[in-house]
């Protein structure tokens, strides 16, 4: 008998043991000559259940979780190769409720196909976007990714399609494709889940791009602190530069189009696009004065697409499907999918692919479970440390870009960060200055010095010193912040701040009323 | 070419001179001395820029940029505690009290027997699974004070 089982190899759970299971796995399997063939592959996201491991059954794949090396034994007796019963026994894995309810389109393959196999993404519908985008010209490929609506996955929501057609359009012999894979926003792990469990879609994304811009060179920005998903993506790099995916003839379409990973250096702010180029060119990363957009003067002053990773891991199903399906998804003027990142304090925190227009209430409680502490909800960050904290009365906010900006928050990156009530909301106000404080890229004055002087300003609020004079200071020093600094660090770092103040004011030991009286001059 | 004693110089100029033709090449290069001597010696950066044709200066300017360079050998184990939001809603801030205190050690301190490095990271993107922390190169997550306990325990079991 053969029996394939399935491991993560996603950090996620490899931190929580997924290594050892997988060797008890295969000790035991080999001792029991059972004839077992271990496939590592990325998390299904569901993060409470991991380390969660798959077996191939007549049924499908079932799925046992959270594992560890310890229960391999007693899974073995219990004849798990079977899809048997057992105290960790899951079910169908399609089946588990947190999965089945998703939209995934992004996310289609990861945790059930080997990311370092060509053959298993071929067979799973991969590169047939590539295939249709070499039958097109870039002025066609424009026109799908405009059709379908996809707007920026970093943050900014800008439009892709905007972009890339402004790019195409400069005139430059060299141009390039710059993938944003620093994912510095804490709460957010989506694009590390791809980058190890689905590492040829990113290819695939950013060599459409390149086909569609005539660039005939790319990089992926990637944070330092990843170092399984830089493993994998230089593995995945090689095998498709061995195929002839990547490299001077791409497919046999004439093309070059080549791809490098290059590593930051545990900066925040070279999530910002243009420090990013700045930190590719060997420099610091400041953030440059915008106009030029980089689509026009971007790396080493070419015209430059700049994406988020999700951004361009969006793009080949769009190529493959059409503009028209993926726009079909989503609600207003926020087309498609979101890759939700549910993390803090929740009991199932995990990875949430859905159309837009889903509200927090459906994914902290349907989906999150509540609080892992089992207390109340109280504040609620979306779209990462420059997000805004929502209060428990909020949470019916349907998640698209403009219905959170009505609320004066941001969707960002997607990552939902939940607190119980036993969090002190003027601890993370002050957190918040504190974290822009230290990674302040230094080249605006209202980032560099406004936080500096935000953390001095909240310690004297909390220490009753002039408590309402403060406030008012506090208010009026984020308006600078906002309204004067040159990117979203500065400019956005207000938004925790200021909403933490306007929910919470009882934390910064106020009233609503002397929160009211505390008016900017 | 001065020869340096310890072969130094010789290192740092073979690896920056092996990578000097990548466009923007002083990051990989930075990496590249970092993975070999585990900091970047300050005596590297007058190499770094001969090799480069940039100033001492420039090259300063970038290595005090980011925060992975580190001027000073770590100890024989980097241990680096998530203090971002998600891992502070399960309690990172007393995970992190509990190893300052364990350990005898603030942010950025090496122990005197050149034992261990504690350093803050801001996100290691096992969200999902706070409060997360690294070994040297490993990645833990749902650490408790308890675990940690045992973590380090384990580490000075292997003596390594």
């Amino acid at each position: 008998m053969n029996s394939t089982i399935y491991v993560p190899q996603d950090s996620g759970a490899l931190s929580l043991g997924a290594e050892q299971v997988a060797r008890a796995l295969k000790s035991h399997g080999e001792r029991l000559g059972a004839g077992t063939r271990i496939v590592r592959t990325g998390s299904r996201g569901l993060y409470w259940l991991e380390p969660m491991i798959e077996v191939d059954t007549p049924q499908g794949r079932v799925a046992y979780g959270p594992v560890n090396a310890t229960d391999v034994g007693s899974l073995f007796d219990a004849g798990f190769l079977d899809g048997r019963g057992h105290r960790l026994f899951l079910g169908p894995t399609e089946e588990i409720g947190y999965l089945k309810n998703q939209e995934r389109l992004t996310f289609a393959r990861v945790g059930i196909i080997d990311p370092c196999a060509l053959d298993e993404y071929l067979a799973h519908g991969g590169y047939r976007g590539l295939e249709r985008a070499l039958e097109m010209g870039g002025a066609q490929i424009v026109g799908e990714v405009m059709l379908s609506g996809l707007r920026g996955r970093g943050g900014a929501a800008f439009p892709a399609g905007i972009k890339w057609k402004t790019a195409l359009e400069a005139y430059a012999h060299q141009k390039y494709v710059v993938c944003n894979a620093d994912e510095g926003d804490a709460g957010t792990f989506a694009d590390r889940m791809i980058m190890e469990g689905d590492p040829f879609l990113l290819i695939e994304g950013m060599t459409i791009a390149a086909l569609c811009i005539g660039a005939s060179q790319g990089y992926i920005y990637l944070r330092s602190e990843y170092p399984h998903s830089h493993r994998t993506l230089e593995r995945a790099l090689e095998l498709a530069r061995n195929r002839g995916y990547l490299g001077k003839n791409v497919l046999g379409s004439g093309k070059p189009f080549d791809l490098e990973v290059r590593l930051g250096a545990g900066a925040y702010i070279c999530g910002e696009e243009t420090a990013m180029l700045e930190s590719l060119e060997g420099k610091r990363g400041m953030v440059r004065y915008r106009p030029p957009v980089p689509a026009v003067k971007g790396l080493f002053g070419k015209p430059t697409i700049v994406n988020n990773l999700l951004t361009f891991a969006s793009v080949p199903i769009i190529l493959e499907k059409g503009g028209q399906f993926y726009k079909e998804y989503g609600t207003g003027r926020s087309r498609g999918t979101l890759a939700l990142q549910l993390a803090g304090n929740v009991k199932r925190p995990g990875l949430i692919e859905k159309a837009f227009g889903v509200t927090l209430n459906e994914i902290i409680y349907e989906y999150g479970g509540g609080t892992a502490s089992g207390r109340r909800v109280r504040a609620v960050q979306v779209g990462g440390p420059l997000g805004a904290y929502l209060p428990e009365s909020e949470l019916d906010t349907p998640l698209d870009y403009e219905a959170l900006a009505a609320r004066g928050a941001m969707l960002g990156h997607g990552g939902v960060v939940v607190f119980d009530d036993t969090v002190d909301m003027a601890r993370m106000a002050r957190y918040a200055m504190e974290f822009c404080a230290l990674e302040s890229c230094g080249k605006c004055t209202p980032c560099r010095i406004g936080a500096v002087r935000g953390t001095e300003v909240i310690d004297r609020i909390l220490s009753n010193a002039e408590r309402t004079t403060n406030v008012a200071l506090l208010k009026d020093l984020c308006e600078t912040m906002k309204f004067g600094s040159l990117c979203a660090l500065g400019g956005l770092t207000p938004l925790p701040v200021l909403s933490a103040l306007k929910h919470f004011p009882e934390d910064f030991g106020l009233s609503p009323e002397r929160l009211e009286a505390a008016q900017a001059p | 070419m001065r020869n340096s004693p310890d072969g130094h110089e010789e290192a740092v100029r073979s690896i920056a001179s092996s990578l000097r033709y990548k466009p923007g090449a002083l990051l990989p290069i930075l990496h590249k001395v970092q993975e070999r001597f585990g900091y970047v010696p300050a005596r590297s950066l007058a190499v770094i820029a001969d090799v480069l044709n940039l100033s001492r200066a420039e090259v300063y300017g970038v290595v005090s940029f980011y925060h992975d360079f580190r001027s000073e050998p770590p100890g024989e184990h980097v241990i680096r505690v998530c203090r971002a939001e998600s891992c502070q809603a399960m309690g990172a801030v007393e995970l992190v009290a509990h190893i300052k205190r364990k350990l005898k050690l603030d942010f950025g301190q090496t122990s005197a027997n050149q034992r261990f490095t504690l350093e803050p990271v801001y996100c290691l993107g096992n969200c999902a699974c706070s409060p997360a922390i690294t070994i040297d190169q490993e990645i833990y997550g749902r650490v408790t004070p308890r675990r940690f306990d045992d973590l380090l325990a384990e580490l000075e079991g292997r003596g390594g």
